[in-house]
C-alpha cells in the first residue's frame, strides 16, 4: 500500500501480505520524504535551526519551535519571561486544538465519511491559522519562539480574537460530537479495531492520546510540568479498550480540557517583557554539555537532544519523532484485521511524513 | 532517580560490569551512565527491573579522533629557585561511536536516565549489544542509527537500513561523511 495512497497521510508505503483480506504481516517502509534535517541543523547555528523545526510536523509548527527552545534553554541554561511563557502556552493549546480537529476529519475520511467531517474540522482549524497568521505572519510555517521567549508580543486585540475563537469552539465540539460520537458506522468501525494493549504501548515508546486510550496516564505536561502547566487546572482523559474509538475519544476530550487551559491561559496572562535580556539569538555558544528537552505535542513526546562543543553550531542535533515511534506498533495492531481497517488505524495514529522521515 | 544509586546497582548485581558516571558541564546538569557495551543487555534488564520502563529517546554521536590539550601546572626548582612551570600536553583520543538511550519510568513518572555504550572504533569494531529485546520503542531508533551511523546492534530482529534506500552504502550522519555530487547517480547507489 503506498506510496502515493490518498490514506497514507503523505508519502507512506506498507508492505502487506494478506490472506484474502487478513493482514498476515505488515511492514512499514520509509524514507520517501527523507532530507537529513538532523545534518542540516547541524552544520547551521543554533538560530537557524528553528525556521527547520517547522517542517518536522507541518501542522504544528508551533509545538516544533517550543520542543526545541526548550532544549536549548535547558542546554544554555536561560529562563522565559511570564508573559512569553503565556503566550507559548496559547499558541501550543491552539495547535492542539487544530491538529486534533483536523486529525478526526481526516480519520472520518479513511473511513470513508467523504468530505462533511473535515471541512467542518478545517473551518475551525483556519480560524486558528487566521490568528497564527496575525501574530507572526505566516499561517504554517510560523517560525515563532526563540529560545529564551518568542519573537513577537501580541495585542490586546489578538487576544480577544483569541477569546472569542476558545468561546465558540465548545459549541463546535457539541455539533462534532453530535454528528460523530454516537454515529452507528463509527461505532461499527472503531470498537474492538486495532486494540494496543497497555504493557505493549508502554514497552513499544508510543505517546500521546495513543498512549492515554490504552489507560495509561502519563501526559509530559503533567509529569514534566514545563513552562507553567503546574498553573493550569486541566485533566488527563484515559482510555479503557485501546481501541481505535478509544483513540477518536481521547482527541475529542483532549480539546475539552485544552479549552480549559486556553480560557485560563488567556483570563491570566500578564503584562511584561517577552524576551530573556541574557539570551543571544546570533551568535549563542552553549556550554560544552549537552541537553534533552520534551514538551507533550499534539502527536505525543516530542523530544528534542542537543549537544554543544562550545562552537555556534550544536555538535548533535536529534530530534525524538512521536509519529516514527507511534508506528513501531502498526503491525501489531492491524494483525488479523481486513486491509479496509488498517487504514482507519493507521489514521487513529496520526501521524505526518515530515516528522517520520525527518 | 538518583544516578550514583543505579550504578551501585548495576555494579553491585552484574559481575564484572564496568559502569562510569559521565559528567555534563551544561546547565541542564543531565549526567549519564556509560556501560561497558559486554554487559549492556544484561544492565538493561537490570534497568527496566528498576521501573524504568519507557525508553524514549535511542540515538547515535559521532566521535572522530581528536587531539585534546591540557595544561598542566607543576613546581619544579630550577636553579635553587622554585618555579611554575606550565605544560602543554597533547593527548589524542581514538574516534568510536557512541548510542545513547534516555529512558524514564512511566510508573514512578521519574526520569531521564541517560545511558551511554561506545564502540571499539568508527570502522571494523562497530558492533553493540540491541536494546530492542527489552525495550521495543528501540526497534526504528536502532534501525535508524545503523543506518545513518553504521552501528551494528547484536540481536536485532530486523537490522535494514530505514531512511536511506538500500543499496546506499555510506553513512550520512557521520562527521567526516562528503555527499557525492548531485548528478553521480551510481555513487548514490543507484542501480
Amino acid at each position: 500500500m503506498g506510496p502515493q495512497h490518498p490514506s497514507t497521510h503523505g508519502v507512506f508505503r506498507m508492505d502487506v501480505r494478506l490472506d484474502g483480506e487478513r493482514v498476515m504481516r505488515l511492514k512499514p517502509v520509509f524514507g520517501y520524504l527523507h532530507r537529513n534535517h538532523e545534518k542540516i541543523a547541524e552544520t547551521a547555528s543554533y538560530l537557524a535551526a528553528i525556521p527547520y523545526t517547522d517542517r518536522l510536523d507541518y501542522l504544528c509548527s508551533m509545538t516544533n519551535n517550543w520542543g526545541y527552545a526548550l532544549a536549548v534553554e535547558k542546554l544554555a541554561g536561560l529562563t522565559v519571561p511570564e508573559r512569553a511563557e503565556y503566550i507559548r502556552v496559547i499558541v501550543g493549546e491552539l495547535t492542539r486544538l487544530q491538529n486534533h480537529a483536523g486529525m478526526v476529519g481526516f480519520l472520518l475520511q479513511d473511513m470513508g465519511a467523504s468530505g462533511t467531517p473535515l471541512m467542518y474540522a478545517f473551518r475551525e482549524r483556519e480560524r486558528v491559522l487566521d490568528l497564527f497568521e496575525s501574530l507572526s505572519g505566516a499561517r504554517m510555517m510560523c517560525n515563532y519562539m526563540r529560545f529564551g521567549g518568542v519573537r513577537v508580543d501580541c495585542s490586546a486585540e489578538w487576544l480577544s480574537e483569541a477569546a472569542k475563537l476558545v468561546a465558540g469552539f465548545g459549541s463546535f465540539l457539541d455539533e462534532f460530537e453530535k454528528l460523530l460520537t454516537g454515529n452507528e458506522i463509527l461505532m461499527a468501525r472503531t470498537q474492538g479495531v486495532g486494540v494496543l494493549p497497555r504493557e505493549l504501548a508502554i514497552n513499544a515508546g508510543v505517546t500521546g492520546p495513543g498512549l492515554r486510550a490504552s489507560g495509561v496516564n502519563y501526559d509530559v505536561r503533567k509529569v514534566d510540568r514545563y513552562g507553567i502547566y503546574e498553573r493550569f487546572e486541566f485533566r488527563v482523559p484515559l482510555g479503557e479498550h485501546g481501541d481505535v474509538f478509544d483513540r477518536y475519544m481521547m482527541r475529542v476530550l483532549e480539546m475539552r480540557e485544552t479549552l480549559k487551559i486556553l480560557e485560563q491561559a488567556l483570563r491570566d496572562i500578564p503584562a511584561g517583557p517577552i524576551m530573556d535580556p541574557k539570551a543571544r539569538l546570533r551568535g549563542l555558544r552553549p556550554k560544552v554539555g549537552e541537553a534533552y528537552g520534551r514538551i507533550e505535542s499534539p502527536k505525543g513526546e516530542l523530544g528534542f537532544y542537543l549537544i554543544s562543543d562550545g562552537t555556534p553550531n550544536p555538535y548533535r542535533y536529534r530530534v525524538r519523532p512521536p509519529s516514527l515511534i507511534n508506528l513501531t506498533v502498526l503491525e501489531d495492531m492491524c494483525l488479523g484485521h481486513n486491509i479496509a481497517d488498517v487504514v482507519v488505524i493507521l489514521g487513529s495514529i496520526d501521524i505526518v511524513m515530515g516528522e517520520v522521515d525527518r | 532517580m538518583i544516578l550514583e544509586d543505579v550504578r551501585a546497582r548495576l555494579q553491585a548485581e552484574i559481575p564484572g560490569c564496568q559502569v562510569d558516571l559521565v559528567v555534563n558541564g551544561s546547565p541542564s546538569a543531565q549526567n549519564s551512565l556509560l556501560i561497558d557495551r559486554q554487559h549492556g543487555l544484561e544492565a538493561a534488564r537490570l534497568l527496566r527491573g528498576l521501573e524504568l520502563d519507557y525508553c524514549s529517546n535511542v540515538t547515535a554521536v559521532d566521535w572522530p579522533e581528536r587531539v585534546q590539550t591540557d595544561k598542566i601546572k607543576s613546581k619544579q626548582v630550577v636553579d635553587g629557585v622554585e618555579k611554575e612551570i606550565e605544560q602543554t600536553v597533547k593527548t589524542t583520543i581514538p574516534g568510536y561511536l557512541e548510542v545513547v538511550y534516555h529512558l524514564f519510568s512511566m510508573s514512578k513518572k521519574e526520569g531521564p536516565v541517560v545511558v551511554r555504550m561506545r564502540t571499539g572504533n568508527r570502522t571494523d569494531d562497530v558492533t553493540l549489544p540491541s536494546l530492542t529485546p527489552v525495550w521495543r520503542s528501540a526497534e526504528f531508533q536502532e534501525r535508524e542509527a545503523f543506518d545513518l551511523y553504521g552501528i551494528v546492534f547484536d540481536g536485532h530482529p530486523d537490522l535494514r537500513r530505514i531512511l536511506m534506500w538500500e543499496g546506499f552504502t555510506d553513512y550520512p550522519m557521520r562527521r567526516d561523511y562528503v555527499p557525492p555530487p548531485d548528478d553521480d547517480l551510481e555513487a548514490l547507489g543507484e542501480r
